[in-house]
């Protein structure tokens, strides 16, 4: 039996980018802004490469992004890290997890994957909820925040280790299911030269919302993005008679 | 159990892997004691030390000192740290100059404490160790000033001091010289959005005016291992080439402006902001790259160019060196514009990072003879993407490269340089280091590196890395331990091939300590008499950084 694996990718400001709020507070500036792929999102597909080459559980990985026609780079870095081809649902609208979440449950009926892979969430907005949102739609099960994954193809089982606050917890999901992933499940690649050669002939399948039948639309409203206030600027003591003075006198806490 | 949540956890990720943390300045590992200037070499002193002449020398005897400066280091091989005496010329400090120094500075910027001295009485190779006594701070120009007014009176010798970083024995004491730092000047003092040019105090650490201008969009013109602490006044003290040069120039070209104090005290204003100023003698020249042996430079100021967004880095492998050399004569017509820089490294070099440095990770599938990396600046990011990787693959093709990565983040890119900028401090780790930062013309670059492997044998790991694109390599011979009988085989044999190949014996770390007296194999004698009655004007008790930079036949 061959194994597809679809694995969603996220272009978002990249995360060593200095964020800028615009000045009219209506979201941070993305303009001349260096632009990556989502890093939770590298994590999925290294790990749905890595799926595909141990033993040939796979035998297709299939990359998926949702965004502005610039997403293309992003889906292009994908395969040339390895994944075999490629899906751009073409949307500029601000795109929320319910609506991902529905665009790639029609994707899943059109693909048949055994195994999606996601990020646990995209460093933009940090929602979680797109991989969630998913199984709930397919009613499929969900190992979310993974930080181990094997796949058993015989017995169509995926054991997921998790990190949750008291420790790794294990889970077993029969396929198809859902995985999210965490940062420490592995190291993802590089794109290497002869492999940035061969994406260039990958195929890409292009789709709009309207053609898969979803309607963006979000109960949210965005009120306002600002920024943390500014941290004060620390000083430097130079006793300890000094330390203990401002502890009692100006920060009050002895 | 800690949950890594977005930009906050991954930037921390970033940040550990981008900047090198430099190894304590002193661990209990002690250098041997060569290096250490009352080493077991005084030996050797004393049966050369009798030719060279006494410290007030006139100017007319330089001639006839000079050829004694070429015998000394043609006969003795060893470290030319070895071969010092302590200038007798010079006052031993006391108390009044202490309470006097006080009195300048205040009690605070006036440190005695050994436990604090430690530190900068040391380089960062641990290789070069002084017994300075005193430890000055000063927080103006006028102070400056008034510590150097005093000290030529006094005849007290100073070591002006930076970020301690150098790489020749330059910025710490050889005795007990009076270390002046330039730490606490640290301000920035204007910033013009419009021509992009900065003025700032020479103790600003260079990476803190980085991060400064790339809040206003602009970077510095010059970027190197050390910028976490070496400091713009020390930069532009050793004239630092660095990883932007190819694109940018040197510091030259980059310094529109000086301020510096000469050994009596007169401040020297050349702090102007105008790229064209052609009246008289242009003399912030001779601060930069003197390493402190003509004034200390308290301000400057710095053309910096804009900062462009576009930013890619590729890491390749070449199969041979004539590869490499092939590939930056294509980059530099294909990639044009965009190159801002071509670095080098061999496999050697390679494998000493992957075992020495923590967070290396080879990003190739496998172990290669020899590395570069590539990167461009532009400003705009897909067109400056298609034509380096048109170029990458062009060149895969032609079989110029055999294998390379394409950074697709800055995380990505980040760790390349993380190897390539890492290197100095592998070699710490690794052990003794013996290194040479040569110009050499690119296409015999390589060769020193090779014959110096076949020279010393299994008895040392020789390396070789550097700037490329600039001609200029940085050989690097690696030991367990110090040894004698190795130097032995690297110097003056490294100098002599160097001098046949027209190359220079410091392309840009400078001459400080290790190579004052090896001048002459970059450069004339009539050169650097010159130079010598420069030194002799601008200080002529010789009291800025003594037994450097120039031979100490000529300025003893
Ligand atoms: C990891 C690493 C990487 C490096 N990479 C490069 C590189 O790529 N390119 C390169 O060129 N160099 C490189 N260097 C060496 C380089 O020379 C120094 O890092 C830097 O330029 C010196 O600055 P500093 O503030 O540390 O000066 P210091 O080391 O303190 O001093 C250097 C010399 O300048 C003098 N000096 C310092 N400040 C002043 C001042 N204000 N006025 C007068 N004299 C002064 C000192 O007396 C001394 O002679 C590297 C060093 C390290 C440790």
């Amino acid at each position: 039996m061959t194994m597809k694996i679809m694995v969603a990718i996220k272009r978002v400001v990249d995360y060593a980018v200095k964020i800028r709020v615009k000045p009219d507070k209506t979201g941070v500036v993305t303009q001349n802004v260096k632009m990556s792929m989502n890093p939770f999102c590298e994590i999925a597909l290294e790990e749905a490469l890595r799926i595909r080459e141990s033993a040939a559980a796979a035998s297709e990985v299939v990359a998926v992004t949702i965004g502005p026609s610039h997403s293309v780079d992003t889906l292009r870095t994908g395969l040339a890290m390895g994944a075999d081809r490629g899906i751009h649902v073409d949307s500029a609208a601000s795109l929320y997890p319910l609506s991902v979440a529905k665009i790639l449950r029609k994707l899943v009926q059109i693909e048949n994957p055994s195994l999606l892979i996601l990020g646990k969430q995209a460093i933009d907005d940090d929602c979680n909820q797109t991989g969630q949102m998913l199984a709930g739609l397919l009613n499929w099960p969900q190992g979310t925040f993974a930080s181990k994954v094997v796949l058993d193809k015989e017995k169509q089982v995926a054991t997921v280790d998790r990190e949750v606050d008291d420790g790794i917890e294990t889970v077993c999901l029969n396929l198809p299911a859902v995985i999210t992933t965490d940062l420490r499940l592995n190291q993802p690649r590089y794109a290497t030269l002869p492999n940035i050669m061969k994406a260039k002939s990958k195929p890409i399948k292009k789709f709009t919302p309207e053609e898969l039948n979803v309607e963006i639309k979000s109960d949210l409203e965005i009120v306002q993005v600002t920024e943390p206030p500014k941290r004060k600027a620390g000083i430097i003591v130079s006793s300890v008679d000094e330390l203990i003075d401002k502890l009692k006198h100006e920060a009050n806490v002895i | 159990m800690p949950n890594p949540n977005g930009r906050a956890t991954l930037g921390f990720r970033l940040r550990s892997l981008r900047r090198p943390t430099y190894p304590p300045l002193f661990p209990s590992a002690t250098p041997s004691s060569r290096f250490t200037l009352h080493g077991k070499c005084n030996d050797v002193v004393r049966r050369e030390y009798h030719q060279v002449p006494s410290f007030f020398n006139s100017l007319t005897n330089f001639s006839q000192t000079r050829i004694w400066g070429v015998g000394i280091q043609r006969k003795c091989y060893g470290s030319i740290a070895g071969l010092v005496q302590r200038n007798p010329g010079f006052s031993k400090l006391n108390d009044d100059d202490v309470r006097c120094f006080e009195a300048i500075l205040g009690a605070k910027n006036v440190v005695q404490d050994e436990d604090k001295l430690v530190a900068s009485n040391a380089d960062w190779m641990h290789k070069y160790k002084g017994s300075s006594k005193l430890l000055l701070q000063p927080r103006t120009t006028d102070q400056v000033s008034q510590i150097l007014k005093y000290c030529n009176s006094r005849c007290l010798a100073v070591v002006p001091q930076g970020g301690n970083t150098g790489l020749v024995g330059g910025s710490v004491p050889v005795f007990d010289e009076v270390i002046v730092s330039l730490s606490s000047m640290n301000k920035i003092i204007s910033f013009d959005k419009v021509s992009g040019i900065l003025v700032c105090e020479a103790g600003c650490i260079l990476e803190n005016i980085m991060s400064f201008l790339d809040n206003e969009g602009f970077i510095m013109p010059l970027d190197l291992g050390a910028k976490g602490s070496c400091q713009i006044g020390g930069n532009v003290s050793t004239n630092a080439g660095g990883l932007r040069l190819v694109r940018y120039g040197s510091l030259h070209g980059n310094v529109l402006g000086v301020e510096a104090v000469l050994a009596n005290g007169t401040v020297l204003d050349m702090l102007k902001t105008l790229r064209k100023d052609n009246t008289g003698y242009d003399l912030k020249h001779l601060f930069i790259g003197s390493e402190g042996s003509l004034g200390i430079v308290t301000k400057v100021s710095i053309l910096t160019p804009p900062k462009l967004s576009s930013v890619n880095v590729a890491f390749l492998a070449c199969k041979d060196y004539s590869s490499c050399q092939k590939l930056l004569q294509e980059a530099k017509r294909k990639l044009g514009e965009i190159l801002s820089a071509f670095e080098f490294l061999d496999g050697q070099s390679m494998n000493l990072v992957l075992n020495h440095l923590d967070g290396a990770r080879n990003p190739l599938p496998t172990l290669h003879d020899y590395y570069v990396l590539i990167e461009t600046t532009g400003s705009d990011e897909s067109s400056d993407k298609q034509k380096l990787e048109a170029f990458l693959l062009g060149s895969m093709e032609n079989e110029l490269i055999s294998d390379g990565v394409l950074a697709q983040d800055i995380n990505q890119a980040s760790s390349f340089w993380h190897l390539r900028e890492g290197i100095s401090e592998a070699l710490m780790r690794a052990g003794a280091v013996y290194k040479y930062d040569l110009s050499i013309p690119v296409e015999h670059l390589y060769n020193i590196v090779e014959e110096m492997r076949s020279r010393l044998g299994n008895t040392a790991n020789v390396i070789g890395y550097g700037h490329l694109g600039d001609g200029n390599l940085h050989l690097n011979i690696s030991t367990p331990h110090y040894d004698d009988k190795i130097l032995s085989q690297i110097e003056p044999f490294v100098y002599e091939w160097t001098s046949k190949h027209r190359g220079s014996i410091s392309a840009e770390h400078g001459l400080g300590l290790m190579k004052a007296n090896e001048i002459f194999y970059s450069k004339s004698r009539e050169t650097v008499q010159l130079m010598a009655s420069i030194k002799n004007l601008l200080d002529p008790n010789h009291i800025l950084n003594p037994y450097k930079v120039l031979p100490h036949s000529l300025i003893s």
